[in-house]
């Protein structure tokens, strides 16, 4: 029988003093974890046209919209995946917008993100995706990696004998999402970015990831930033709520101050989603 | 007629485009031939999929080609009185065109569609964004070993294709057209010959036939990742993607035969 604390042995010691205190919000005037400030970003048409937002440590932000505001756009700046047209984005307190590409490397290895529909690697197992991201980092001897992957699978309530030698062809769609989640944290990232996390699972695996999203927040203190259109879920999990309309950030404020605001754009919102 | 030459200049344009990221990104995995970490595994599973996995097919693609070229030829040969000459033509032909372009043509139409279906499949399941939230840099995970085992392979199916069609005219000459089997080989190796030799040891016609797939194996494998790469718009991108893979590369081979032939002729001159 495991205790509820042994998944956190890995956990390197001065975070898991930050894990047993629980996440506090972060004290006033401290750097946000992410900060964009007047970003502006076109395709083919705008998309961001001066947003502004930023995510504290501990917090859990959810980032509403309707679709094709730039939600998920936001999520790439701040992997640097993308580079906005105007605008500065800073994370773990600098700006990435002139970083090299080295230097990028290593922002994005303190940041785990999971993908809209997991995006496992197809020709590789379950093992072997959720070792990635420790093999790429290269600073792990192997019998190390396979004892962080049968952690994590078991993190997310996955049974490692299981499904670690399945390709991601063989698993539903909430067990890829539980895969996906582990191996966003199989690096113990500080940030996890999740991308429509509950699209397209039913009502049971949507209790699930909500649940894992939950024990990330309370038992890790993993700072996130969730994009989603399921509004129910996404108030289950966010400390805070941002509401992108038209490229800019619409609102800023809880979950129970969207639902107390009076204005007719957000009440309709509301009442559509 | 405005319309019409802004529609013309924006095409013109995309087109321009088009070819300089085709270009960088040939470029971008070129450069990382030489950089750590070089993702071997992916490499050697990539020769097995390009190489082995085209053998069946270029093994029939060559054996019919020969035979093919050794029945038409010694119907007109016939007429001058010429048949001991199918040899030549047929080891000529195979070895210098048919073979190197014959061989690309049909890798790019089964290896090349493949690289980019999976990769066009990878981007638009996100799976190269993850790749690249994880630090790795698709091109050289992705795209690097694909160039290296296509310009590895080829030459080497082509070999194979030489061979296969060198023996499948062998088998028309002896047994449909009549010719003793040692005068067709010495046909085939008296053309191969009268052209020099480089180095003093490997036949010119045979050293510009393996140079040539060289070039085909990375443009094979460079257009197919380039379509792959940019991929968008779902599945039906991915098939958009896989049409214009093998379309461009197979113009793309059958132009550069030209100006490598011409370049060949150039930096190794036949013997006269």
């Amino acid at each position: 029988m495991s205790t509820p604390t042994e998944h956190l042995r890995h956990i390197p010691h001065e975070r898991r003093r930050r894990v047993r205190a629980a996440p506090e919000p972060a004290a006033r005037g401290a750097a946000p974890v992410i900060a964009l400030d007047d970003v502006w970003l076109e395709f083919d048409h705008p998309v961001l046209r001066g947003a502004t937002l930023h995510v504290d440590e501990g917090d859990t932000l959810l980032v509403l919209g309707e679709s094709g505001t730039g939600k998920s756009t936001l999520l790439k700046l701040v992997l640097r995946l993308l580079l906005p047209e105007r605008g500065r984005i800073r994370v773990f307190g600098g700006e990435i917008n002139d970083l090299s590409f080295e230097e990028v490397l290593a922002i994005r290895r303190r940041i785990g993100k999971v993908f809209q529909n997991a995006a496992l690697f197809d020709s590789l197992t379950v093992y072997e995706n959720v070792a990635y991201p420790l093999r790429e980092a290269g600073r792990k001897q192997e019998p190390e990696i396979e004892r962080i992957v049968r952690e994590r699978l078991e993190f997310v309530d996955l049974d490692p004998e299981q499904v670690m030698t399945k390709l991601p062809g063989e698993l539903s769609g909430g067990m890829k999402k539980r895969v996906g989640i582990a191996r966003a944290i199989a690096s113990d990232p500080e940030v996890v970015l999740y991308d429509e996390p509950t699209a397209g699972l039913d009502p049971l695996a949507i209790d699930t990831i909500v649940g894992l999203i939950r024990k990330l927040q309370h038992e890790l203190g993993v700072t996130a930033v969730v994009v989603t259109h399921d509004i129910r879920t996404g108030f289950r999990v966010a400390s805070r709520v941002n509401l992108l309309r038209e490229g800019r950030i619409e609102f800023d404020g809880t979950p129970e101050d969207m639902i107390a605001s009076d204005d007719d754009y957000i009440q309709s919102y509301l009442q559509a989603a | 007629m405005n319309g019409f030459i802004t529609s013309v200049d924006e095409r013109m344009r995309g087109v321009a485009l088009g070819v300089q990221e085709y270009f960088t990104l040939g470029a971008r995995a070129s450069r990382f031939v030489a950089a750590r970490p070089f993702y071997w595994r992916d490499m050697l599973y990539q020769m097995d999929r390009i190489g082995a996995g085209s053998v069946p097919i270029l093994f029939l693609t060559g054996l019919f080609t020969g035979m093919v070229l050794a029945l038409q030829s010694s119907v007109e040969l016939a007429k001058f009185g010429a048949n001991i000459y199918i040899g030549n033509l047929v080891g000529a032909s195979m070895v210098k065109e048919l073979g190197p372009v014959l061989s690309a043509l049909m890798v790019a139409g089964r290896a090349g569609s493949g690289i980019a279906a999976e990769l066009g499949a990878m981007r638009v399941t996100e799976q190269i964004d993850a790749l690249e939230s994880f630090g790795t840099d698709p091109i050289k995970k992705l795209v690097t070993p694909r160039l290296l085992a296509g310009m590895i392979m080829l030459p080497l199916l082509t070999i194979m294709t030489d061979v296969v069609g060198i023996a499948g005219g062998l088998f028309i000459a002896v047994a449909k057209v009549e010719i003793p089997a040692d005068i067709y080989l010495r046909g085939v190796w008296t053309t191969l010959a009268l052209s020099g030799f480089v180095f003093g040891i490997f036949p010119r016609d045979f050293v510009g036939g393996l140079l040539k797939p060289l070039v085909f194996g990375a443009i094979i494998a460079g257009t197919g990742s380039y379509y792959g790469m940019n991929a968008q718009g779902g599945t039906e991108g991915v098939g958009r993607a896989t049409t214009r893979a093998v379309v461009t590369s197979s113009i793309l081979i059958l132009a550069t035969d030209y100006f490598l032939t011409q370049l060949l002729l150039v930096i190794l001159p036949p013997v006269l």
